[in-house]
C-alpha cells in the first residue's frame, strides 16, 4: 500500500504526461505482479466491492476525529472529496503498516464475512497505522469511488512501453469482464492473447467534435475546408440513447454500454434478435427507445435507466430497439481493420437477414450532394429526434478510442436561453471549495422560477469572479446551498426541452450549460417561461 | 450599555474612543496598520502608524506617506487610548495590535502564525477581553507540516531540477513567503535569484537592516544559462508568463497554505505545491485564541462562520464581522490578485 500511495503523490505531483508516463513505468516495474494487476483494476474502473457503507464511515471518521457531524460535512464541502476529506481529519496515525496493496484488497473483499462492530474495529485499526497519504488512497479504494487523475491512456501507454505491445492491442485486452483475482499481469503482457473470455467487447471507436464551440459554427465552405469532397464520406443522424456493443459468441450474448458497463439485462427486447445473429458477430450501435418509426425524446430512455426492476409498465412506455451502425465482428473475426463500406456492407447482409428487424435497425445512410444540402438537413435534426450528424469515412478503420481524422460529430447549435443566477453551491474535486454548481431562473411574471441546473462552461477565471459574487451576496443559507441576490445573468444552452411534472417551472432540459456570461443584460433583461416553454416540441 | 472600544464600520475597524482605525480599507484620518500586505495597508490614509520593520516597505508600497512606528512592547497613547504592538509572527514588520482604554484590553492580530519561521520575531499571545483575529485556514482539514519537512522537500526538488537541467520556479508573496523560502534554501545546490519585484521588497527591508542569505537581482543583463542552473524566487503573478517560459524547460513550485488540499493544487496548474503558510492552521488558531485568556472572539476573515459556530460550541462569545481582508494579497492563488507588481 505504501508504494501505491506514494505512486498517487508522485502521480499528483506533475502535470507533465511525459512524466506521468515514466513514474508509471517505474511503478509497474518494482512492485510485485499481484500489486500491478489490481493497480491496473483500480486504474480501470475495476474497484471492489463496498463493503462498508459511507454514512457507516463517515460516523466512524467522525468518532475518531472527535468533531462534531456538522463541521464534518462543512469540511467535507471544503475538500470535495470524501475519503481526502477523513484522510485530513483524522488524528495523527499511531503506527505504521507494511502490507501490500493486494493484501489490503483481500481483507477489504472478505469484510462481508464479519459484524458491523468488528468492521467498525477493522476500519479505526488501519486507520491507525495509515499515514495520511495511505488514508487518503485507503479510502478511495474503500468507498469505491476510484477516480484518478490519470487517464486510462496513460496507463496504456506505460504499459505499452513496458511490454512492447500495441497500446490499441492492449486497451483491447484490458476491456470486458476480467478480474484482479483470476487474470495476471503475465498474462496481460503475453505476446499472443491468451483470454478467453467470450465477452470481452472491442474498445469503441470515438469521434471529436467538428466544430468546438457553438460560438464557431462551421459553414458549408467551412465543411469542405475541413473534411474536403463531400463523396469520401458517410453521413448518418447521430442518435441520442445510450451507445452500446451488441455480442453474440458460442450462443451467449452481452451487451456493452460506452462506460464500460455489461448491461445485458437491462435491454431484455435486444436479445432475441442478437440470439438469432450468427455465432461470432459484434455490432456497434445505439440502445435508444423508440415508437411509431421514431426514437422517442431522451428523457423517457433516462427514467428508464433509472428504474432498477424492468416492470411491464415501464417495458410498455419505452420499448427499446437497437440502430446499429457498425459490425466489429463477423464469423468470429475481428474485421476493425477492414474499411467502413465493407463492414457497413456486412452490416447490412446480417441485417438483411434478419427476422427482427423490428428490433435491430439499421441507421440509416444520409445522402448528400454537396456540405450545403447536409448543411440545411441538420438544422433539422431536432424534429428526428437526433443530436446532429455523424461523419465517418468511408475507408476509415474501426479505430480504438478517439482519434482525430475519420470520426466526427457535427452537432445542431444547442438552444438558449437567457436567465438569472439564484442559488450556488460549491463543486467537486479541482473546483473544490469553489462555488461552481449553479441554478437558473427566468421570470414566471415577477417572479423568477428555477428551471436548470449547470456546472459547466465558464473559465477559471470567470468562476472565481462568481465564486467571490456568490460569497459577497449570499441572501441565505440552505445546508450547502446558497440563495444569492439575483443580479447576474448567463446564456444557458441545451440541447433539447421537453415537459416534466416533476420540475416547479415544468420543463426539463437536456445537458444544459453556460454559454456565456451576460455582462451586458441587466435581470431585468433575462427570458420569461413562456419563452422557454414556446420551445417544447408539438 | 456602552460602546464596544472597538467596532466594524464601512472604513475598518474603529476606536471611537480615540478616534483612529486599524487596517481600514478606505481613507482616514489616522490608521493604525498590523502589517504591510496590501489588504490591510492601503493607500490614502493620513497619517499612519506601523512596526518600525515596515516602515521601508511600507514607504515603497504607498509613496510619501506621513508614518510613525513602534517597537514591538512600546506604547503611544492616542488621544487617551493606550495602543502597542505585539509580534504576530506572520511576516517582517507584522503586529498584533492591543488597545487599552479605562482597563479594557482588545487585540487586533491581523494575520498570524505561530511557528517560527526563521526570519520574522514569533507570535507572542497577549492577554485581552476581546480578541479580533483571522481564521483564513480557520477549518480541521487544516493542519500543518513540519515547515522544515517542506524546506527539505523544497531543496530536493530543486536539487533535481537542476539535475534533470530544469530551471526552478518557486512562487511565494514578495513580503512574507519570499523571504522565508529564500533564507531556507540550500546555497550548495547552485545559484539564488530574484525576480525584480521581490528584489525590490528585499531592498526595502535591508534598509530597514534585515540581512537575507544572499540572492542575485534579475536584469536584463543576467546570462540566461546561468539562471537556467539556478533557483529563481518570482511572485505568483510570473507564473505561466512570456518571461518564465523563456526559461524552458522549468518547474514551477508554489508555496501556500491552500496546497493542502488537492482541489487547490490541481486549480493551480503548478508543477509542485508546498503546503506552507505564514496563517494559523486549525490547532494554531484554537491555541492563539486559548492563550489570550479572552472573553470574547471577533472573526474577520477565512471561515468565520463555521469556525465562529464552532468556537460558541466550546464555550466562547464567538461571532463574525464582515472585512475585507484576505481579498488581494497574501493568500490568493495566482491569477486571483492583479499583478503584483503593479502598485
Amino acid at each position: 500500500m505504501r508504494d501505491f500511495a506514494q505512486l498517487f503523490s508522485d502521480l499528483d505531483e506533475t502535470n507533465k504526461t511525459n512524466e506521468k508516463i515514466s513514474i508509471l513505468k517505474d511503478y509497474f516495474i518494482s512492485v510485485a505482479d499481484e500489486d500491478k494487476i489490481h493497480t491496473l483494476a483500480l486504474f480501470t474502473g475495476r474497484k471492489p466491492r463496498r463493503q462498508i457503507n459511507s454514512t457507516l464511515i463517515k460516523q466512524w471518521a467522525i468518532e475518531m476525529a472527535d468533531i462534531p457531524q456538522w463541521l464534518f460535512e462543512e469540511s467535507y464541502q471544503v475538500v470535495g472529496d470524501l475519503g481526502e476529506t477523513i484522510a485530513l481529519l483524522l488524528p495523527a496515525n499511531e503506527g505504521t503498516q507494511d502490507r501490500s496493496l493486494a493484501a489490503w484488497i483481500i481483507e477489504i473483499n472478505e469484510l462481508g464475512k464479519l459484524s458491523e462492530e468488528e468492521r467498525r474495529e477493522w476500519l479505526k485499526s488501519s486507520w491507525s497505522v495509515l499515514d495520511s497519504q495511505e488514508r487518503f488512497v485507503f479510502n478511495k479504494i474503500l468507498t469505491g469511488s476510484f477516480r484518478v487523475g490519470v487517464s486510462q491512456n496513460l496507463i496504456v501507454k506505460a504499459l505499452s512501453e513496458i511490454s512492447g505491445l500495441e497500446p490499441a492491442t492492449l486497451t483491447h485486452r484490458i476491456m470486458g469482464n476480467w478480474e484482479p483475482q483470476h487474470f495476471s499481469f503475465h498474462e496481460l503482457l503475453q505476446e499472443q492473447d491468451v483470454s478467453d473470455d467470450i465477452s470481452r467487447p472491442y474498445p469503441f471507436c470515438l469521434a471529436y467534435a467538428i466544430q468546438e464551440t457553438s460560438d464557431q459554427t462551421k459553414n458549408a465552405g467551412q465543411m469542405e475546408e475541413a473534411l474536403g469532397e463531400p463523396g469520401q464520406w458517410q453521413a448518418e443522424w447521430k442518435w441520442d440513447g445510450i451507445r452500446a456493443q451488441a455480442i453474440h459468441r458460442d450462443g451467449q450474448i452481452f451487451i456493452w454500454t460506452r462506460g464500460e458497463d455489461l448491461a445485458t439485462d437491462k435491454f431484455p427486447e435486444l436479445h432475441p434478435f442478437l440470439t438469432n445473429l450468427p455465432s461470432g458477430t459484434v455490432l456497434d450501435g445505439e440502445a435508444i427507445c423508440f415508437t411509431d418509426g421514431r426514437p422517442m425524446p431522451f428523457n423517457i430512455l433516462q427514467t428508464r435507466i433509472g428504474r432498477k426492476n424492468l416492470s411491464k409498465k415501464i417495458l410498455a412506455e419505452s420499448p427499446m430497439v437497437f440502430i446499429a451502425y457498425d459490425c466489429l465482428e463477423f464469423a468470429g473475426d475481428d474485421i476493425r481493420s477492414m474499411p467502413l463500406q465493407h463492414r457497413r456492407s456486412v452490416l447490412e447482409m446480417l441485417h438483411e437477414r434478419s427476422d427482427r428487424k423490428d428490433i435491430f435497425r439499421l441507421s440509416p445512410v444520409v445522402p448528400f450532394e454537396n456540405w450545403q444540402e447536409l448543411y440545411d438537413l441538420r438544422l433539422k435534426a431536432r424534429e428526428n429526434q437526433a443530436e446532429g450528424f455523424m461523419l465517418k469515412r468511408k475507408d476509415s478503420v474501426y479505430q480504438t478510442g478517439r482519434k482525430r481524422g475519420d470520426w466526427w460529430k457535427w452537432k445542431v447549435d444547442p438552444l438558449s436561453i437567457d436567465a438569472v443566477m439564484i442559488y450556488a453551491q460549491k463543486g467537486h474535486g479541482r473546483r473544490a471549495d469553489l462555488y461552481t454548481d449553479y441554478t437558473f431562473a427566468v421570470w414566471d411574471g415577477d417572479k423568477l422560477v428555477p428551471f436548470a441546473k449547470a456546472y459547466s462552461g465558464l473559465t477559471d477565471q470567470e468562476i472565481r469572479k462568481v465564486d467571490n459574487y456568490v460569497k459577497r451576496n449570499t441572501l441565505e443559507k440552505f445546508g450547502p446551498v446558497r440563495t444569492v441576490k439575483p443580479e447576474l445573468v448567463f446564456e444557458i444552452g441545451f440541447e433539447g426541452i421537453n415537459r416534466s411534472s416533476r420540475h416547479k417551472s415544468g420543463v426539463a432540459l437536456r445537458f444544459p450549460r453556460i454559454l456565456r456570461w451576460r455582462h451586458d443584460k441587466k435581470i431585468g433583461e433575462a427570458d420569461t417561461i413562456e419563452i422557454l416553454k414556446a420551445m417544447l416540441p408539438e | 450599555m456602552a460602546k464596544p472600544l472597538l467596532q466594524f464600520n464601512d472604513r475598518g475597524i474603529y476606536c471611537e474612543a480615540g478616534d483612529f482605525y486599524i487596517d481600514p480599507w478606505k481613507p482616514v484620518d489616522y490608521a493604525v496598520i498590523t502589517h504591510a500586505h496590501s489588504d490591510h495597508a492601503r493607500w490614502g490614509h493620513k497619517h499612519y502608524l506601523a512596526h518600525k520593520l515596515s516602515e521601508r516597505v511600507l514607504r515603497y508600497r504607498l509613496g510619501e506617506i506621513l508614518l510613525d512606528t513602534l517597537e514591538y512592547g512600546e506604547t503611544v497613547v492616542h488621544k487617551g487610548v493606550k495602543i502597542s504592538f505585539y509580534p504576530a509572527g506572520h511576516v517582517i514588520g507584522s503586529a498584533q495590535v492591543r488597545v487599552e482604554f479605562r482597563g479594557e484590553v482588545w487585540v487586533v492580530s491581523g494575520d498570524y502564525k505561530l511557528e517560527d519561521d526563521g526570519v520574522c520575531i514569533p507570535f507572542e499571545p497577549v492577554r485581552c477581553h476581546t480578541f479580533i483575529s483571522e481564521c483564513t485556514f480557520g477549518m480541521p482539514v487544516y493542519k500543518w507540516r513540519d515547515p522544515a519537512e517542506i524546506h527539505e522537500d523544497i531543496n530536493n526538488w530543486w536539487k533535481r531540477n537542476s539535475g534533470e537541467g530544469r530551471t526552478t520556479f518557486i512562487a511565494g508573496y514578495s513580503l512574507g513567503k519570499a523571504q522565508r523560502i529564500l533564507q531556507h534554501l540550500d546555497p550548495s545546490v547552485g545559484k539564488i535569484f530574484l525576480h525584480g519585484v521581490i528584489a525590490n521588497t528585499h531592498d526595502a527591508l535591508a534598509q530597514n537592516g534585515i540581512e537575507l542569505m544572499s540572492a542575485e537581482r534579475i536584469t536584463v543583463e543576467t546570462p540566461r544559462d546561468e539562471i537556467r542552473k539556478g533557483i529563481v524566487l518570482c511572485p505568483p503573478s510570473a507564473a505561466g508568463s512570456p518571461w518564465m517560459r523563456k526559461f524552458s524547460p522549468y518547474s514551477f513550485g508554489y508555496c501556500s497554505g491552500w496546497m493542502a488540499l488537492r482541489g487547490a493544487k490541481r486549480r493551480l496548474a503548478a508543477d509542485r505545491g508546498f503546503i506552507l503558510s505564514d496563517h494559523a492552521d486549525w490547532p494554531g488558531l484554537i491555541k492563539a485564541i486559548d492563550a489570550t485568556g479572552c472573553e470574547c472572539v471577533c472573526l474577520t476573515h477565512g471561515y468565520t462562520a463555521s469556525f465562529s459556530r464552532y468556537l460558541r460550541e466550546k464555550g466562547y462569545n464567538a461571532h463574525e464581522a464582515h472585512t475585507f481582508y484576505g481579498e488581494e494579497e497574501d493568500e490568493a492563488l495566482p491569477g486571483e490578485t492583479k499583478k503584483e507588481g503593479e502598485i
